[in-house]
């Protein structure tokens, strides 16, 4: 690797990430295109087309009224999680592996907090009238209903994505400092306005210190209460199958285990093809490997102890929902995300594994296809056999559906493209911390 | 009254509107399985009072039907032994309704009759409520329906059509309530016993079917409801619905 034949220096850091901002390929205009060409076909066109005609587009029947839109949602938010989360924790415990990747990783928490939100406005029956679920005064006096899961949902959403956004934002100011003294033109002016007028005094780093760990610790507890929260949506219903208590630590684990394969992911692509290998070296890889593997065996546990109390507690319906969901029509989406999710990381326990980019890309996707069948049958599986079974069927998804899952993804894509040319993906200050000091010619270390 | 104390008994009051809240009536209805013949005559008595959609032979087999009171059917055995079993169901306008505490909106919520109603201006389509609710009687409209003339010309004035993507469902025909209370009311009375019946009721031909105030002690419908057949469906979930099923007990089947 390059960075072990000659030692990085500080300029070299701000010219390898301005670079990624100011100078643009081929290939990222083609990949853009491509994305921006597949978010408007896939996603717009069938969603347009969804709302002229109404939900009745999408797969969804009478007992099943759920489908993949809400699967999708709980997904993307599973995958805002480790984001930001992942970057709070590392940062209290002054861990130096982060600071290269978290910056990436909070933008990954932001986009897909966008998207998930979009996918309610696409499940929702009348998404125009969306802004009745929010408390605002108004001359009715009608207000919205204070003990509904959904409500809370609306609000704990709201406010992560804001505590995302003024996380990634605040951390972000002495690296716009920076780019701004090195671009000219539209870029000059846009950075002068993002950096709020940094100079880099004491005082200023003082503060952005202070608030940045305060921020770092507000934010955890709220992440872990905004995916409890979303499990509520379907936990606090009596429906067999959903009404668990282990419901909200099962999505929160979820969450971060998707999360964290989705961060590595997007660090294999961001090394691979923004040239940062210097800064996403195998520590990295290895770390999130552990990680990985740990979650996964969280997740295991959990899942057993699902099918273990449905069976001890033995009523009628929540026995005929774990047969169902174990040998009925929905069992091979099960086997395959017990295969991807709880089997394959187990492959994690070795090094040679954790440390080579490859086989961490093949698996961290394959993790996040098994999460993702892990929501839909969350959904397909219960709400198909309720409790009277007159009103039992099955469900599948339409191509409406089909089409607006592969466009969100796309979508995602989009934002994140625009993300890398717009805020530096690597933290430059963050990262000259990790690097030895700079030293004059003759090796005086003291400036 | 310390604040804790108040807000601790606010929220109960607001988390089970309906529990603890003396209503002015308490609509209630009876359903006589000894007696009902599945015909079927309350479904379309239903579709025709309530402007509810055909939605054609497609949709009703992926499942898209609407019917607010439908016959499931249960069958036990097979050819030659074989038993039907049927009970009509509709919306079981429960007292501790799951439904009414997800809408985050309120679209749907009790009202000052005991009933659980939905307001369409108001839904915004998350279906929640359907997903929540244990009887799956509620209907969500997929597609705006249009009705061919000059079957557009039958629709009842006193009811909604209801636009795609929004909830319904039984309203226990809340426009004759309505208008019965009007009445009553203009005469400084309370609603008589069998002054009001909603159309299921009103067509079946065995009487399988009972309305009325389960506050009067002396209603048919307080008469019946104390018969010892009585039971609710899906009792053990305590949603305490308001309607009422007489089955004498089947020694085959149990």
């Amino acid at each position: 690797m390059s960075s072990e034949q000659k030692p990085m220096q500080y300029s070299d850091v701000n010219d390898d990430i301005v670079r990624s901002l100011v100078v643009t390929g081929r290939k990222y205009y083609i990949t853009l295109a491509i994305a921006v060409t597949v978010m408007v076909t896939c996603f717009y066109f069938p969603w347009f087309y969804q709302l002229y005609y109404g939900i009745g587009a999408a797969g969804m029947n009478n007992p099943t009224v759920w489908g993949t839109y809400l699967a999708s949602f709980i997904f993307w938010i599973g995958l805002s999680h480790s984001g930001t989360l992942l970057s709070c924790v590392l940062h209290i415990t002054n861990s130096e592996w982060r600071k290269a990747m978290y910056r990436s990783a909070e933008a990954m928490t932001l986009f897909s907090l966008l998207v998930a939100v979009t996918m309610v406005m696409v499940h929702l029956g009348r998404p125009w009238f969306i802004h009745w679920a929010a408390p605002y005064p108004n001359q009715m006096e009608l207000w919205p209903n204070f003990r509904s899961p959904l409500l809370f949902d609306v609000i704990a959403i709201t406010t992560y994505l804001t505590g995302s956004l003024i996380f990634i934002y605040m951390g972000s100011i002495p690296d716009f400092a920076a780019v701004r003294d090195r671009t000219s033109g539209w870029r000059y002016h846009l950075y002068v306005l993002l950096s709020l007028g940094w100079r880099g005094t004491d005082t200023e780093w003082h503060r952005l210190g202070w608030a940045y760990t305060f921020l770092a610790v507000l934010i955890i507890p709220l992440a872990v209460s905004v995916h409890s929260i979303v499990s509520w949506d379907f936990a606090m219903s009596i429906v067999p199958g959903l009404h668990q208590t282990i419901f909200a630590p099962y999505f929160v684990v979820g969450a971060i285990y998707s999360g964290t394969a989705g961060i590595v992911t997007v660090m294999f692509v961001l090394r691979k093809y923004m040239n940062f290998e210097h800064f996403i070296t195998k520590i990295h890889f290895d770390n999130l490997g552990k990680l990985l593997l740990l979650l996964s065996l969280l997740w295991s546990y959990i899942n057993i102890l699902e099918l273990f109390t449905a069976w001890y507690g033995g009523t009628s319906t929540e026995y005929e929902q774990l047969r169902y969901k174990l040998t009925g029509y929905y069992s091979p989406l099960y086997w395959e995300m017990i295969l991807f999710c709880a089997v394959a990381p187990l492959l994690l326990i070795s090094k040679k594994i954790r440390t080579s980019f490859v086989p961490m890309l093949i698996l961290s996707i394959v993790i996040n296809i098994g999460m993702y069948t892990e929501r839909f049958l969350i959904i397909a599986t219960t709400l198909s056999r309720q409790y009277l079974p007159e009103s039992w069927r099955l469900y599948t998804p339409s191509m409406v559906e089909i089409s607006i899952l592969v466009g969100s993804l796309a979508m995602f894509i989009t934002l994140f493209l625009l993300f890398v040319k717009i805020f530096p993906s690597v933290s430059i200050y963050e990262v000259k911390e990790t690097m030895p000091k700079p030293q004059k010619k003759n090796g005086d270390r003291s400036w | 009254m310390s604040f804790m104390d108040r807000f601790v008994s606010g929220w109960r009051k607001h988390r089970q509107a309906a529990t603890d809240d003396d209503f002015d009536y308490a609509w209630t209805m009876s359903i006589d399985l000894d007696r009902c013949t599945g015909c079927g005559a309350c479904v379309t008595a239903c579709q025709a009072e309530n402007n509810i959609p055909l939605v054609g032979e497609k949709e009703l087999a992926g499942g898209r039907e609407m019917q607010w009171i439908r016959i499931e059917r249960y069958w036990e055995g097979e050819y030659p032994n074989a038993k039907l079993s049927f009970i009509p169901m509709m919306c079981q306008h429960c007292d501790s309704a799951p439904c009414e505490t997800v809408c985050p909106v309120s679209a749907t919520y009790h009202n000052q009759d005991g009933l659980n109603t939905q307001i369409y201006n108001r839904c915004i389509g998350t279906r929640s409520c359907a997903v929540y609710c244990p009887y799956e009687v509620r209907f969500f409209n997929y597609y705006d329906h249009h009705w061919p003339a000059p079957l557009d010309q039958q629709l009842n004035p006193d009811v909604t059509v209801r636009e795609k993507g929004v909830m319904e469902k039984c309203t226990f025909c809340i426009q004759r309530i309505r208008q019965a209370k009007d009445h009553a009311k203009d005469e400084g009375r309370r609603v008589a016993d069998g002054e009001v019946q909603p159309a299921c009721v009103q067509t079946c031909p065995s009487e399988a079917l009972v309305f009325g105030d389960r506050k009067d002690p002396n209603s048919n419908v307080s008469k019946s409801i104390n018969d010892p057949r009585a039971y609710h469906v899906l009792g053990e979930l305590n949603t305490r619905p308001s309607v009422v099923y007489l089955k004498k007990v089947d020694a085959d089947v149990v």
